[in-house]
């Protein structure tokens, strides 16, 4: 196989806009997928079968058969999790990754959200800490990143948003219904709603039209192609700069490392379930953060016994997401008007600044609902079946709105991924097992975020509320996983230093939601996108000056 | 690459029949119980019951009605294959219960006889009957693809758009605008 430059692994959020940087500046990259390219005739309205409701399967993989996690949870009981079951901490497994299905919020994080520790001091427990980067080196990145990828939405109505040094490229898709109900009341209280920043086309945008506006959106591949992630903006551009090979349906095994600690390329199975290498100067890993760290886990040699850049035992610790919390409001008058893709309307006035608080969040009103994942959702003491809960069902369908967000987690050493002793996967490889939980903190501050998330509701007019705070037993990811290869200065207390190098070995670097210190209290793909612009400029310009030869 | 178009074209050829026969089953209605792909039909008439119990008819049609039973089995024959033992063993008790109290099987009891004894079942085996009310729901309120909601009549009852026209009806104009 012919030798490359760099092979990029993953080629979802991070791995898409490395390999297109890296090959338009003339590298010769191979982008490995595990998963397929899904096309305009996979995106199938199948309300039982996407990645957010999962019950007969995930759309967009991975798929239930061969591809088992572990879970050990704070009780100590292990138990073996499918993808298509909640615990296991699902992201998708095709070109795009995540954000061939995602909802698509495209947030910057706050200057505040870079410095967490030196803001509020770190609780005990916790391993709450500063990135070792700024906001500002990051600044242009998330510019960068908001006119490639393609951002709708409009920040000027909140105070709060980050420095910026011009609007988003697109206009706000205009306001559904929710937005016009929740925008006065938010006022109101003194808030300063805004239309939520969506990776979106709300007008003619990179070649494709704009929003439909069907009530299919999150979870979903869109059907007009409006919708904007790695697999339709950045992975195209890097396949047409004629340096990029795409290899779908190949599994990386590990990374291979010479005598002298020095990366020499991937062994991985293709899609006929052969073992193949690819040698090239440089490896990047960008899988996400709970398969990035089983990767480099599996990565064992005799200068690296447990792990790929895990000499101090770092990988695969403090994996974090976000904290889920809010309440339903119940009202009279319908809120639906089936206008895509439902959530329209945040506030980020909670996100900082709370005396006895560490952070916050977002606060958003929640995508459309489909009627499948409206069952659970009524008002309090509603019969769960029966006529009563199929009047239930009539009555408040479209007379519900759901305000709800990620609070930002104070991550734990303690959760973390490692590798299963016994459980493989349908290749062979050991495969993650998640255990741990994010500090208790957060819990006291998503409780509190109910309650604002309650309060607007009511504001807004609604006769009965539900709200839901918990306090998991286990960590929660998901999708927004983060922090398995922590960025940072010292090698003893991270795994990749600031321009997502490992520490211990200078041809390997990390770039995806694995490298985030913190995850910020607003959905992660922007943030994912925009270290992965910083960290391409870093990896080219050093490749230019010392091509990454010793 | 031509063994790999015929082993496409096979799998497709399969599920073409596989669908002809659901539908000519479904097409025989409600008598045709020796079609279900994994219940016998003495579980099936007890399952009717329970699906029924779960979501009765009204001015819109209850589970069965709606093919909530076909949803189940094709599932149990699929990605539900990991529940069968739930079913074999959760509809038994569902009836052992029903001869123990009424003396009947669960499907010969009335409408509020059937309902209290699926609130004991529920409080007897919390998670089989999770399992039932998860299943029913998504067969009478998910895509009518998998053979459950049909028509999309459950929809329909939401008063939802089905085909859902708003979104098609907003993005063509602009299309059809720049045609």
């Amino acid at each position: 196989m012919k030798h490359v430059n760099a092979i990029v692994i993953g080629a979802g959020a991070g791995g898409g806009i490395v390999a297109k940087q890296l090959a338009t500046a003339g590298l010769s990259v191979v982008l490995l997928e595990r998963g397929p390219w899904y096309t305009a005739a996979d995106c199938r309205k199948d309300d039982l079968r996407n990645q957010r409701t999962t019950v007969l399967g995930n759309a967009f993989g991975p798929e239930d058969e061969g591809n088992p996690r572990v879970l050990y949870d704070a009780s100590g009981q292990v138990r073996t999790v499918l993808p298509s079951e909640g615990g296991y901490q699902n992201n998708a497994a095709c070109v795009g990754g995540g954000t061939l299905s995602y909802g698509a919020m495209a947030w910057r994080y706050m200057p505040q959200d870079f410095r967490m520790r030196s803001t509020y001091g770190a609780p005990q427990g916790s391993s709450l800490e500063d990135w070792p980067i700024s906001y500002d080196d990051l600044e242009s990145f998330y510019d960068q990143a908001e006119y490639e990828i393609g951002i709708s939405g409009d920040y000027s109505p909140t105070p709060f948003h980050s420095p910026r040094k011009r609007p988003l490229p697109m206009p706000p898709i205009p306001p559904n219904r929710e937005f016009e109900i929740l925008e006065p009341a938010a006022r109101r209280l003194g808030l300063h709603p805004f239309p939520i920043p969506m990776a979106r086309n709300s007008v003619p945008y990179n070649g494709r039209g704009p929003c439909m506006r069907c009530r299919w959106c999150v979870g979903f591949a869109c059907e007009v192609d409006a919708k904007n992630g790695s697999q339709n903006t950045v992975i195209p551009a890097a396949l047409a700069s004629g340096n990029c090979e795409l290899r779908t349906g190949c599994m990386a095994k590990e990374v291979q490392i010479d005598e002298h600690g020095r990366a020499t390329g991937v062994a991985y199975f293709d899609e006929h379930k052969h073992l193949q290498t690819q040698t090239a100067d440089i490896v990047i890993v960008s899988a996400c953060a709970i398969e990035s760290a089983r990767l480099l886990l599996n990565s064992k040699s005799k200068l690296f016994p447990n792990g790929l850049g895990n000499r101090f035992d770092q990988v695969g610790r403090n994996l974090q997401g976000h904290h889920y919390t809010g309440a339903i409001g119940f009202f009279e008058h319908e809120t639906y008007d089936d206008a895509g893709p439902g959530a329209s309307i945040a506030v980020m006035d909670y996100n900082h600044g709370t005396p006895g608080l560490r952070g916050g969040g977002a606060i958003c009103n929640e995508f459309i609902r489909l009627p499948i994942q409206m069952v659970d959702r009524m008002p309090p003491g509603t019969a769960r079946w029966g006529l009563k809960h199929k009047q239930a069902m009539r009555q408040y369908f479209k007379r519900n709105i759901a305000v709800m967000g990620p609070t930002q987690q104070i991550p734990s050493a303690d959760a973390r991924i490692t590798l299963d002793p016994t459980v493989k996967d349908k290749w062979g490889l050991p495969v993650a097992r998640i255990s741990g939980n994010v500090h208790p903190h957060t819990f006291d501050i998503g409780e509190v975020q109910s309650h604002r998330a309650e309060a607007w509701l009511k504001e807004a007019g609604a006769i009965a509320t539900s709200r839901f705070a918990g306090r998991p037993t286990m960590v929660s990811s998901g999708q927004h996983q983060a922090g398995t290869c922590r960025m940072g200065n010292d090698p003893h207390s991270s795994v990749v230093n600031r321009h997502c190098q490992l520490h211990d070995v200078d041809n390997v670097f990390v770039i995806d939601s694995s490298v985030h210190v913190t995850n910020g209290g607003f959905n992660p793909a922007l943030t994912i996108m925009a270290v992965a612009y910083y960290a391409s400029e870093s990896l080219v310009s050093n490749w230019k000056g010392t091509r990454f030869r010793s | 690459m031509s063994s790999k178009d015929n082993a496409v074209s096979r799998r497709a050829f399969v599920a073409l029949t596989a669908l002809g026969g659901t539908l000519t089953a479904a097409g025989c209605g409600p008598q045709a119980q020796d079609a279900w792909e994994f219940l016998t039909s003495d579980q099936a008439r007890t399952l009717k019951a329970v699906c029924d119990t779960l979501i009765p008819e009204d001015d819109y049609p209850s589970a069965s009605q709606l093919g909530v039973l076909t949803y189940i089995d094709r599932q149990l024959a699929r990605h539900y294959r990991r529940h069968r033992d739930s079913y074999r063993d959760g509809l038994a008790a569902i009836d052992n219960l029903s001869r123990k109290l009424y003396g009947h099987d669960m499907a010969a009891l009335n409408a509020s006889q059937q309902a209290e004894l699926i609130e004991q079942f529920e409080r007897d085996q919390r998670k089989t009957f999770e399992l039932f009310r998860s299943h029913t729901l998504e067969g009478y309120y998910g895509a009518p693809r998998h053979g459950g909601n049909r028509d999309a009549t459950s929809w329909k009852m939401l008063q939802l758009d089905e085909p859902p026209l708003r979104g098609r009806a907003q993005y063509n104009p602009r299309k059809e605008g720049d045609a």
